[in-house]
């Protein structure tokens, strides 16, 4: 046994929270990572290109130069309907937020792109699996308004398995809010992409996530309005495994581009050029 | 799918009105009075009506919601004073789980939509049991958009489960149909009326549900995922679904508290298919109603509000903030 399969093996083994931490395993090939090393790769497997789902500070480090101002950051939930089950609401969201460091699904706010202003919203999956409630209905509505009051473009990097069950009603409604936002932003002749990650279902991609003007997705992302194991509830037999990933949508004329990670950024500078030189201002007939 | 807890229920009534029947006819037909006795059992009818139907859980009304005898959107429809169908997306086919077409409502041409469920195994295989495909939604954007266009009103009733999760849809952007189709309502210049009548599930729903006025039937439901479907994400097992109807507030008396229904039209005691001609009326009075306001209402005025009756819905706190996410941390 080699030195550093030993240590691995010890680490797996013993290893407190924080050791474990620095190593993990790439769920596609299984190759051991050394975190950093996947840090530095941002976020993805050297080894097969596995995307992993990514950190939104870690998105917004990767995307933008320079400060970020946030949007909505106070705006935190509350428990509409009392919701209890083995856990009570704010419970579950108090667990989310020492977990995943965030204080909610998503993290919205101005910065720049490579000398392009931008308004920018990144959803995190670890969040409550990065479910739409009316926080992240609310800061996706204050993002577009305060992109439209700029008129800058606005970018939006989804991670969502829908809307959130424990918001009920209220949750569902956040589609009709973003999409109201959406359509005014749209409206003034501002530029909306999204970027589709793993994964984006259901009341998040049945809204902002399909009303962009460009939609990009990262590679192998899980992409679909009703979930796997509910279609294959639903028509009793197992889906091929390439069935809703980005490339798959791709195929079927359901998203612009798949972009691998690293190309994420000068892909989205190359979009922001185009629209900065379609007119001298948004709204300018063309 | 385990049986109808209604349906269940309203085979001792049926019992009771059979019997009632019977004697009824015996009688007219036969030399002894049986007064007494019908009327007897008519105040068991009737109590046991009331204790059948007087308050319902909210898993009973999700239940009376999917009655198979319940007034569907083509109940409605066929009431008004005239209505000529409209047919297709045309991109791809005609979806038979929406009806939408010209109608005259009051005098007055509007532009109904409805999701469409089947009431025998045949007519609801046609109709995919109200579960709208993408082409459906997209015959939705369209007719919604020439009714903006003209000046139309439009009135739209929901009643479906949800929109269909098969391998047809999503390979035909299911995703981007129902978003296209909220978009297309939110920027509607002409009033929009809806009116959920059954069960009103999740996106699939609310692709017809963003409206300037939203009307519920008493005993409709309207909710964020179907309890099943609600039991099956949270708790990994689908038959917990009477407990994810308790939880969800999915009944026309929460969604008014919370502002997020605007009307509840009442039911007769047992449900609307007891007397679906009365509910029928009175559901197109009220949408009658809520057109004429709104229709006075110029398309900048009507936008405006339908953005901000939007835009208010939510329930969460603002709080000042220290210690929660750093970029880089």
């Amino acid at each position: 046994m080699s030195i550093p399969d030993w240590l691995l093996r010890r680490r797996g083994k013993n290893a407190d929270g924080r050791d474990a931490a620095l190593w993990t395993k790439c769920p596609v090939c299984g190759e051991v990572l050394y975190r950093r090393d996947l840090s530095a790769n941002y976020d993805v497997c050297p080894k097969c290109g596995h995307h992993f789902r990514m950190n939104a500070y870690d998105r917004i480090n990767l995307l933008i130069d320079g400060d970020f101002t946030e949007i909505g950051n106070e705006i935190l939930p509350g428990d509409p309907l009392g919701w209890v089950d083995k856990k009570t609401y704010p419970v579950k969201l108090a667990g989310d937020r020492e977990k995943s460091g965030i204080s909610e699904g998503v993290v919205c706010g101005i910065g720049s792109i490579d000398g392009f202003q931008v308004a920018l919203g990144v959803m995190d999956f670890h969040f409550r699996g990065g479910t739409m409630g009316t926080v992240v209905g609310e800061r996706i509505a204050l993002l577009l308004e305060e992109a439209r009051k700029r008129k800058i473009p606005c970018i939006i990097v989804t991670a969502s398995g829908g809307a959130r069950m424990e918001e009920g009603m209220f949750a569902l409604m956040q589609m009709a809010k973003t999409t109201a936002a959406v359509a005014r932003f749209k409206g003034d002749g501002n530029f909306l992409a999204t970027v589709l990650t793993d994964p984006t279902t259901g009341g998040v991609s049945a809204s902002f996530a399909f009303e962009a003007d460009v939609i990009v997705a990262e590679p192998k992302a899980m992409i679909g309005f009703a979930g796997r194991r509910v279609i294959e509830q639903t028509i009793r037999q197992k889906l091929p495994d390439q069935f809703q990933t980005a490339e798959f949508l791709l195929e079927h004329g359901q998203i612009d581009m798949v972009v691998d990670r690293h190309d994420l950024k000068t892909t989205l500078v190359r979009l922001l050029q185009y629209v900065a030189g379609a007119s001298s201002g948004p709204g300018a007939s063309r | 799918m385990n049986g109808n807890v209604i349906v269940e229920r309203e085979r001792g009534l049926l019992e009771v009105e059979r019997r009632i029947a019977d004697l009824r006819d015996a009688n007219v037909n036969q030399p002894v009075d049986f007064s007494a006795e019908i009327a007897a059992l008519e105040q068991k009818y009737e109590s046991l009506q009331r204790e059948l139907f007087g308050s319902l859980t909210p898993w009973e009304k999700v239940n009376m919601a999917r009655h198979p005898s319940r007034p569907t959107s083509l109940d409605f429809i066929s009431q008004f004073e005239r209505f000529d169908e409209l047919h297709g997306d045309r991109e791809f086919r005609d979806d038979p789980a929406i009806v939408a077409g010209f109608a005259l409502l009051r005098g007055r041409p509007v532009m109904a939509i409805g999701q469409q469920r089947g009431r025998d195994t045949k007519e609801n295989l046609r109709r995919n049991f109200g579960m709208v495909a993408p082409e459906g939604y997209r015959k939705v954007r369209r007719l919604a958009h020439t009714a903006s266009r003209l000046g139309l009103p439009i009135v739209t009733f929901i009643d479906t489960k949800g929109a269909d999760p098969g391998i047809t849809s999503e390979e035909h952007a299911q995703s981007e149909a129902i978003a296209m189709c909220l978009y297309e309502f939110t920027q509607a210049r002409v009033p929009i009326v809806a009116s959920i009548i059954g069960e009103g599930g999740s996106g699939g729903a609310l692709a017809l549900g963003i409206a300037d006025h939203v009307i519920m039937l008493e005993h409709a439901v309207y909710s964020v995922a179907s309890p099943e479907g609600c039991a099956a994400i949270l708790w990994g097992d689908a038959s917990k679904a009477e407990e994810a109807a308790s939880r969800l507030k999915l009944t026309s008396a929460d969604l008014q508290q919370f502002g997020i229904i605007d009307e509840i039209v009442a039911e007769p005691l047992g449900g609307a298919h007891r007397d679906a001609a009365t509910v029928v009326a009175n559901v197109l009075g009220a949408v009658s109603a809520a057109v004429d306001r709104f229709a006075r209402l110029s398309p900048q005025e009507l936008q405006e509000a339908r953005y901000r009756k939007y835009r208010r819905i939510g329930a969460w706190q603002k709080e000042r903030q220290g210690d929660t996410g750093t970029p880089g941390g």
